[in-house]
């Protein structure tokens, strides 16, 4: 109950002020600052309730991930700029990030 | 056994039950196969669901039916991402400058390698625009690609497909690489293959899980500045 409270709340603030941001990522920015603050026992209910659904996280795809095989004429048609562009873009930008975080966070250690 | 098809074909039940039985099976696999890391649980349920459509001559909308029931909870799964956030804020007030300056630059690479690539390789204007928020969590990227123009039923395609790659490659990859920092790891999963990456970065381990989550959030909203300004520029 919590979850769609907080997505709801979410989903006012963005559509409210108009925000690029989607309602579920302000709910969740909304959680966090709330666990912290509260700071609740392991038993309380979003805790468990949160570990359960993200176990599962998955299967909550599977139906937008179905969509691909009505595309598969498209997808055939445009294959190599399809194929290269997220293959090797996804590729750089999962290196880029990786590597940065890397280096940044070995600098300091290195300095002091 | 016209009968029978009508149901199939019309009652969302079918449609949330076909979605369970293959993801089951996906985890089943998963579970027989000693976790490898193609037998991604998604990638499974599409293989089995998809042609079964087919099979069984039931469109994708007819499917949805039942199916976006199960595609709502996405929405308070997103949430849910909070607590492993929560749990690991010790690490994050360490992590804050690295986060804030790879994010938006992972981000851009993203954007602009894809669509560069995309017209390197021939591809017209509006196969560039649909690639160039793919990196984002889908109904985002949806939302962008309506903004800039492109093809919004697409780009969902690609966001899936981005995840899915990363699901199935990420870990690899940065295996190759040596990043063992269970953080960057994290990160870079998250800015690249959102929600589907998370889904196996939390599987393998708490700290990447929470950090993917958290990856998949900023980028999302960085990927909604972004990618209208080099959409301008390119």
């Amino acid at each position: 109950m919590w979850l769609l409270a907080f997505q709801m709340v979410g989903e006012l603030i963005s559509r409210g002020l108009d925000l690029p941001v989607p309602g579920p990522v302000i709910g969740m920015l909304l959680l966090f600052l709330v666990l912290l603050w509260r700071r609740p026992p392991e038993s309380a209910g979003v805790l468990r309730v949160s570990e359960a659904m993200l176990r599962h996280l998955q299967l909550l795809f599977v139906p937008a991930a179905v969509g691909v095989v009505t595309y598969l004429t498209v997808l055939r048609e445009h294959a190599l700029p399809i194929a290269g562009g997220l293959v090797l873009s996804w590729l750089a930008g999962l290196i880029t990030v990786a590597a940065l975080v890397t280096l940044l966070t070995r600098r300091p250690k290195a300095a002091s | 056994m016209s009968e029978i098809h009508e149901l199939l074909r019309t009652s969302p039940l079918a449609g949330v039950l076909l979605t369970l039985v293959g993801y089951r099976i996906g985890c089943e696999v998963k579970r027989l196969s000693g976790g490898h890391p193609l037998a991604q649980p998604v990638l499974i349920a599409v293989l089995i669901i998809g042609p079964l459509l087919w099979a069984l001559d039931v469109d994708y909308d007819e499917y949805l039916t039942g199916a976006s029931v199960i595609a709502f909870f996405l929405g308070p799964a997103t949430v849910a991402l909070a607590v492993p956030l929560y749990r690991q804020a010790a690490h994050l007030r360490s992590l804050l400058v690295p986060m804030l300056v790879a994010i938006p630059i992972g981000t851009v690479v993203a954007v602009v390698t894809g669509m560069g690539l995309v017209r390197a390789l021939g591809g017209d204007r509006d196969l560039q625009l649909t690639m160039a928020p793919k990196s984002a969590t889908t109904p985002i990227a949806i939302g962008i690609t309506e903004q800039i123009g492109g093809i919004p039923a697409l780009v969902a395609v690609f966001t899936i497909v981005a995840g899915i790659l990363g699901a199935v490659l990420a870990p690899t990859v940065l295996n190759l690489l040596r990043i063992r920092d269970r953080r960057a790891r994290g990160l870079a999963m998250g800015v690249v293959s959102h929600g589907v990456g998370t889904s196996r970065s939390l599987n393998d381990h708490p700290v990447e899980g929470a950090f993917a989550g958290l990856a998949m959030g900023l980028t999302a909203l960085v990927t909604s500045l972004v990618v209208p300004i080099v959409v301008h520029l390119l």
